[in-house]
């Protein structure tokens, strides 16, 4: 086993001739939070299909937790949690009828399972909501929720795609104090996302934009790279000098 | 396949389905709905016809036959004319589809051996009614005839004449009720349009709003997850199943002469077809709307047209005939007669049995590969 928990190499993913994402080459370590930042469209979402076996890439090379996406799909998926940007759960079923669902689906071995629908439910805020129809919480809540249902089964890594989107601030602060918890606990956080506070939060991050990577490194060695002061500029300038290089 | 994870979707959608409780009672209250509806109106039988009679003979054989009449449960003599104008009238009016007119000398004729009248008008405006009725007088005047002959000889030492009597009951024997052959025809065709509706919208929905990329990432297998909705679904197709078969057998007195179990266990056949194909047509559209309207048309055109229900498959053009071999609801409704009617049993059944087993096999398969291919 390497010490990464994914690993990317030269891969590309197109739609008939629509490139989305375009010769990608990237590592994540172990407990790492690594972060992908990039407007809509970079080509995210793609990625991240690609990484939990939904999408076949179309060349390139793409391990997790050791295996291979386009060989091993199954071992792939036994491996990982992954919240998509769309889903947050099942509105007509009750706070404990999602979690329980979600283990059964996960396989979750049958004496472990009150412990971990008490760690879903303490992580998420829901103890005595167990019986609350999932529609009437609120949104942030609800993402908590979808987080505590995606990691039923201690996968060692986590993609989680703008998981935030939607949410009150503070219901994000505290969702990024969650996924501190996790990566303390030597869990792999994959996170997308197009907001520059939180790109600050994590350990390492790769600037996405047209389905290139154009930056890849800690926030702190990003600003020191181009002199900035805050992601927001470096991702500017970024972008700007992608664009000059292309033209 | 793992037992777990099956079980986790089939409980999934149990709750889904208790959730919704509206659709729910829809999809149990439409096949009720549905044969009441076309088992009253498909009917060829006739009976309670609205009758006028004119008795011009006045005999006591004329007032016989008229008791024969009102005997039947085929007629109701709702007017005894004077005049023909008055018979005229009543038929006019629409009081009356069918007249009976005996003409004079009917009981002297009639004891004589010689030809007795009886006219018969009509109203054609309900043409099928009228001719039904129509054969039915017909019937009951020649049996009529038949047993005055027969008491006369008797008394006069001639032999009974038995041959025709029992030739022309069988005209009023119930066995040929043509509800009989609809009812069966009927449950095949509901069978079909609920179960391929019902599962239509079930994968759909996942994809609509998102929760497939979601199962898609986990452990869970196609097939464990179709057969987790077909497991949820399947238990309210058989409930749609009994209660049809119930109906028919309770309230449209359709005989069923075979065997229960079969019935039961060919029922559950063609129902795990017909879901399968719902499910196959939610896999590849993953749009509700289109999945629902596909699933409605193609379950209930070739279930009504081609399964030889209403219409004869062997009166059709050999390449319909060829078509027809697709459709699954041409083997469940000869299985259907079959165990109704016949009370014939799986030695004469297997091979349609067969074929459904194996068009919801054929469905299933496909659906499973379809959600592959979308995976990769
Ligand atoms: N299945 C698909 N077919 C065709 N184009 C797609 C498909 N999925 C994504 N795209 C395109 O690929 C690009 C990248 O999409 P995505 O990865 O969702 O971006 P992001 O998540 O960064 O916003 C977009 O322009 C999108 O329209
Ligand atoms: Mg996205």
């Amino acid at each position: 086993m390497s010490e990464f928990s994914v690993v990317i190499e030269h891969l590309t993913k197109r739609f008939g001739t629509f490139v989305a994402v375009d010769n990608v080459t990237l590592n994540v370590g172990k407990g790492e939070i690594f972060g992908f930042l990039g407007p809509n469209g970079a080509g995210k979402s793609t990625t991240i299909r690609i990484l939990c076996g939904l999408l076949a890439p179309t060349s390139g090379k793409a391990i997790v937790a050791g295996y291979n996406v386009a060989s091993d799909p199954e071992l792939v998926r036994a491996n990982i949690g992954y919240m998509s940007q769309r889903f947050s759960l099942y509105d007509d079923l009750t706070v404990a009828e999602n979690i329980d669902f979600f283990s059964g689906i996960y396989g979750v071995a049958k004496d472990k399972r009150p412990i971990r629908k008490q760690y879903a439910l303490d992580m998420s805020g829901l103890v005595g909501r167990e019986d609350s129809m999932t529609r009437t919480l609120p949104g942030g809540l609800k993402q908590r929720l979808a987080l505590g249902c995606a990691i039923l089964h201690e996968p060692p890594i986590i993609f989680l795609d703008e998981p935030t989107s939607g949410v009150d601030p503070i219901a994000r602060r505290s969702f990024w104090d969650l996924i501190y918890q996790l990566s303390e606990a030597g869990q792999t956080v994959f996170v997308t996302t197009h907001y520059m506070d939180e790109a600050e939060y994590c350990h390492r991050l790769a600037l996405m934009y047209k389905g290139k990577m154009i930056s890849l490194g800690t926030p702190a060695e990003l600003k020191q790279a181009l002199g900035k002061g805050s992601m927001e500029e470096v991702f500017v300038e970024s972008i700007e000098r992608e664009e000059a290089a292309s033209v | 396949m793992n037992f777990r994870r099956w079980w986790a979707v089939t409980r999934k959608e149990f709750l889904h389905i208790v959730r919704d409780p509206l659709s729910l009672y829809m999809a149990l209250a439409i096949p009720l709905l549905l044969l009441l509806l076309f088992g009253y109106a498909l009917s060829l039988d006739v009976d309670h016809v609205p009758t006028a009679v004119y008795d011009l003979d006045r005999s006591s054989a004329s007032r016989e036959l008229i008791e024969q009449f009102k005997g039947s449960r085929y007629f109701d003599i709702v007017a005894s004319a004077s005049t023909p104008d008055e018979l005229n009238a009543a038929i006019d009016r629409g009081k009356a589809i069918i007249g009976v007119v005996i003409q004079p000398g009917f009981g002297s004729d009639l004891k004589g051996g010689r030809e007795a009248k009886v006219q018969l008008i009509l109203d054609g405006s309900d043409s099928n009614t009228a001719s039904i009725a129509l054969g039915y007088a017909q019937s009951l005047v020649t049996l009529y005839g038949i047993e005055v002959r027969a008491i006369a000889r008797e008394r006069l030492g001639a032999p009974k004449v038995n041959s025709i009597d029992t030739r022309i009951r069988v005209v009023f024997n119930s066995d040929l009720k043509s509800r009989n052959y609809i009812v069966p025809g009927l449950i095949a065709v509901i069978l079909m349009i609920i179960a391929a509706v019902l599962t239509s919208l079930c994968v759909a929905r996942e994809w609509e709003n998102g929760s497939m990329e979601q199962l898609l990432s986990t452990p869970l297998r196609p097939v464990e997850f179709l057969l987790g909705k077909l497991a949820a679904y399947f238990a309210i197709g058989m409930i749609d199943m009994v209660i049809c078969i119930v109906t028919g057998v309770f309230l449209f007195e359709v005989p069923l002469r075979g065997s229960a179990v079969l019935l039961i266990a060919s029922s559950a056949l063609f129902c795990f077809g017909a879901l399968c194909w719902g499910i196959l047509l939610s896999t590849i559209t993953r749009n509700q709307v289109i999945a629902y309207q596909l699933s409605m048309i193609s379950s209930f055109l070739p279930a009504f047209l081609l399964s030889g229900f209403i219409y004869s498959i062997d009166n059709m053009p050999p390449v319909i005939q060829l078509v027809s071999r697709i459709v699954p609801a041409r083997y469940f409704v000869t299985i259907l007669k079959g165990i109704f009617l016949k009370g014939v049993g799986i030695q004469i059944l297997w091979a349609e049995l067969l074929a459904l087993l194996l068009y919801g096999s054929i469905v299933f398969f496909i659906a499973v590969r379809k959600m592959r291919a979308k995976v990769a």
